[in-house]
């Protein structure tokens, strides 16, 4: 099995960033009617980066990681996700998600779908990928997250930390190049967060670009570049781990850290 | 027990016990009437009540049907024949029983069309009703049974339902074309060209080319009506239920008006009231000249009307979707198509069946208010025809008891079906 990433305290997974940028944001602004829900947002995310959002509730984070994949409109500022620039133009929409794939809090998967028929769908429908190719592909990836012999069940069946591998296994299909990550594991039992971020830490071992919003700091620490703390819809703060953990600056990330870690 | 260790406290079985019966008071019909007949007093005072009501039913009842009279030829040779005894004159069922399912205006000798198109119905709907056990390709025959359906009843030029065919298949093509770029294009698309197709090619006169003898639309009566009514609504009502509850979460403000509207409108008003619309106004809102059938316009009425119901049932299957469910399929990347179709309406579906039941039972029943508006269907036919003959006059128990009887078959048939499907499509396993 992967290595431990909750609590661990090894080195840092090896870094492979190159200079080539996978996502900028630039000046990027939302608001929900009349609350200014993220401002003035810089971002430049390189090629294998990964980075971790961390923040109080309410801060912005989930929006911040749902406009890079549109899911929300932002309406000032650009974003540019590998070199297609974020319009209102569905065809950009799409080509978007479908080179950005995203992992839920709750899931998300399809009920009425098999494990199996999850994870071929969007290849099918989306790539026109051969339906056997298709499944070839989604065994693979199930075999990675350690779940190949559930695919032929429904998710309904299945634990709550399996349902997120195969939330992951269902992106990955894909062939994504960027994976968002919005707190994939804060729904799950105790027992079951450790296998989702093996998970997570063997795809960081490849070299995914990804941004976690997450509370995991065992898992910030071992595999991420840097970190980002956020409050009340802007980045506040942003270290690459080591320092951010040790040796934060701002008041309000003293305050969090204290007491997410302080307990 | 002797095979135990009495004194130590550690203990180890060293002999299995066979498995043995449960008491017989507590299994099977002795458990059964125990628990669910006689459980407490008052139980069991229901439950003596109901068995004395029972059979108080079937005693009464009983005679009714054994003494029946089938073979007469008015009710006062019934009544003759009865002497006084309590007995059905089931006689009027034997007498007018092809008036009864086909009308009385529909050519005996061609009753085969209408049967045999009754008999393909099954072959036709089973794909749909059971598309998890039959092979896709079935649906090639429900494709075309509308077409083969309304040849074999209303006869005439074998080219006017193949022209319909063609019109609507022009249509559907046009909804592909498009369909990727934008689906409301494809869509509305589609309709247009489907109906300006229908409307030139229905204006070219095929009379007599490859024809079976023709049977007028007010010859065509009885439960035949009812079925004919009830199968065509209850199809069209449902796609364009679908249509409407999409619309109407539609985030183009002009459809959403439209759609909202009309569903309110619908509603709100007794489908009766939209029958005599069908029957008289409708005929100054369409285009001069065009003779438009009384059975089509009342087809119209009541799609709009069952549409407008099961566009509201499936909203609300629509709403019981966690957005969760919308966010995955676009974070996939999926459009707008694809992710209604596979992800959002089979959910929404599965959970507005009980509703669309519901709404297609209600709707079956309703198609007996055609009788209303003077179309002589099974509800019609007994009404007009069988009782005020001279002959049959008076024979209402058995003729209502009949017609009750064809409706409960049918609903009762489509409700026990629901609750199957129900069943096989149960995924989450709580
Ligand atoms: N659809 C919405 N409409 C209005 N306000 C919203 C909506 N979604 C989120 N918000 C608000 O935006 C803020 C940021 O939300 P979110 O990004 O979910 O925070 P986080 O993920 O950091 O907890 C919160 O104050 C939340 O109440
Ligand atoms: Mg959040």
């Amino acid at each position: 099995m992967a290595e431990t990433a909750q609590m661990t305290t090894d080195a840092p997974v090896e870094m492979k960033v190159s200079d080539e940028v996978a996502i900028r944001i630039e000046n990027m602004n939302k608001w929900y009617g009349s609350f200014h829900v993220l401002r003035d947002i810089d971002l430049t995310v390189h090629r294998g980066e990964r980075i971790v959002i961390a923040g109080p509730s309410g801060s912005g984070k989930s929006t911040l990681i749902r406009c890079i994949n549109a899911l929300e409109e932002h309406q000032k500022g650009r974003i540019e996700v590998d070199g297609t620039l974020l319009s209102s133009d569905i065809k950009n929409i799409d080509t978007i998600r479908s080179e950005v794939g995203m992992v839920f809090q709750h899931f998300n998967l399809f009920p009425h779908l098999t494990i199996l028929e999850n994870c071929t769908l969007a290849p099918i429908w989306v790539r026109k990928t051969p339906k056997k190719e298709a499944e070839e592909t989604a065994m693979h990836f199930l075999r990675k997250v350690k779940i190949p012999d559930q695919a032929h069940k429904y998710p309904g069946q299945l634990s709550g930390g399996q349902q997120q591998r195969v939330a992951i296994a269902r992106s990955l299909c894909m062939r994504p190049r960027i994976m968002l990550f919005d707190e994939p594991t804060s729904a799950l039992d105790p027992e079951m967060i450790k296998e989702v971020l093996d998970t997570m830490v063997e795809l960081a071992e490849e070299g995914m670009t990804m941004l976690c919003v997450t509370h995991e700091m065992g898992f910030a620490q071992a595999v991420a570049n840097r970190v980002i703390f956020m409050d009340q819809g802007q980045i506040v703060e942003q270290n690459e781990p080591k320092e951010f953990f040790n040796n934060p600056q701002n008041e309000r990330t003293k305050l969090f850290l204290s007491q997410i870690l302080g307990h | 027990m002797s095979d135990m260790h009495e004194h130590s406290v550690a203990y180890v079985r060293d002999s299995m016990l066979e498995q043995q019966p449960a008491p017989v008071t507590e299994t099977g019909l002795v458990k059964w009437t125990r628990t669910n007949l006689f459980s407490t007093i008052p139980n069991t005072i229901l439950t003596l009540v109901a068995l004395y009501a029972l059979i108080w039913l079937i005693w009464s009842v009983f005679p009714w049907f054994a003494n029946g009279v089938w073979d007469a030829s008015s009710i006062r040779d019934c009544r003759e024949m009865l002497q006084g005894q309590t007995g059905g004159c089931f006689a009027v069922l034997a007498e007018r029983w092809n008036q009864l399912l086909f009308g009385f205006q529909y050519p005996s000798e061609l009753y085969w069309r209408p049967a045999l198109a009754f008999i393909l119905l099954f072959v036709a709907i089973a794909p749909v009703l059971f598309f998890q056990y039959l092979p896709s390709k079935m649906l090639v025959f429900t494709a075309l049974y509308p077409f083969l359906a309304y040849f074999l009843i209303w006869g005439g030029s074998i080219l006017a339902p193949i022209f319909a065919m063609v019109g609507l298949a022009a249509g559907y093509l046009v909804y592909q074309r498009f369909v990727a770029k934008s689906f409301a294009m494809g869509f509305f698309g589609g309709v247009i060209v489907a109906l300006v197709a229908l409307w030139i090619l229905t204006s070219i006169p095929v009379d007599g080319i490859l024809a079976m003898q023709q049977v007028e639309s007010r010859q065509i009566g009885g439960f035949m009506l009812n079925l004919i009514l009830g199968t065509v609504c209850v199809s069209l009502s449902i796609p364009i239920g679908i249509a409407l509850a999409l619309g109407r979460q539609s985030s183009l403000p002009i459809i959403k008006w439209i759609c909202v509207v009309f569903i309110e409108f619908i509603r709100g008003v007794p489908l009766i009231t939209l029958l005599f619309v069908a029957n008289v106004v409708l005929a100054y809102f369409l285009p001069p000249g065009s003779n438009f059938d009384l059975i089509i316009r009342v087809i119209i009425m009541i799609t709009a009307f069952a549409s407008a119901y099961i566009a509201e049932v499936i909203r609300g299957g629509l709403a019981a979707l966690p957005r969760g469910q919308y966010e995955a399929a676009d974070s996939l990347g999926l459009d707008y198509a694809q992710a209604m179709r596979l992800i959002i309406l089979p959910q929404a579906l599965k959970i507005s069946i009980p509703g669309i039941v519901n709404v297609a039972v209600g709707l079956f029943k309703d198609t007996t208010l055609v009788s209303i508006i003077s179309m002589f269907d099974l509800v019609g036919m007994i009404r007009g025809p069988i009782l005020a003959s001279t002959e049959w006059n008076g024979v209402y128990w058995e003729l209502w008891a009949f017609a009750a009887a064809l409706f409960f078959v049918v609903c009762f048939g489509i409700s026990k079906y629901s609750q199957w499907l129900e069943r096989q499509l149960t995924t989450d396993h709580r």
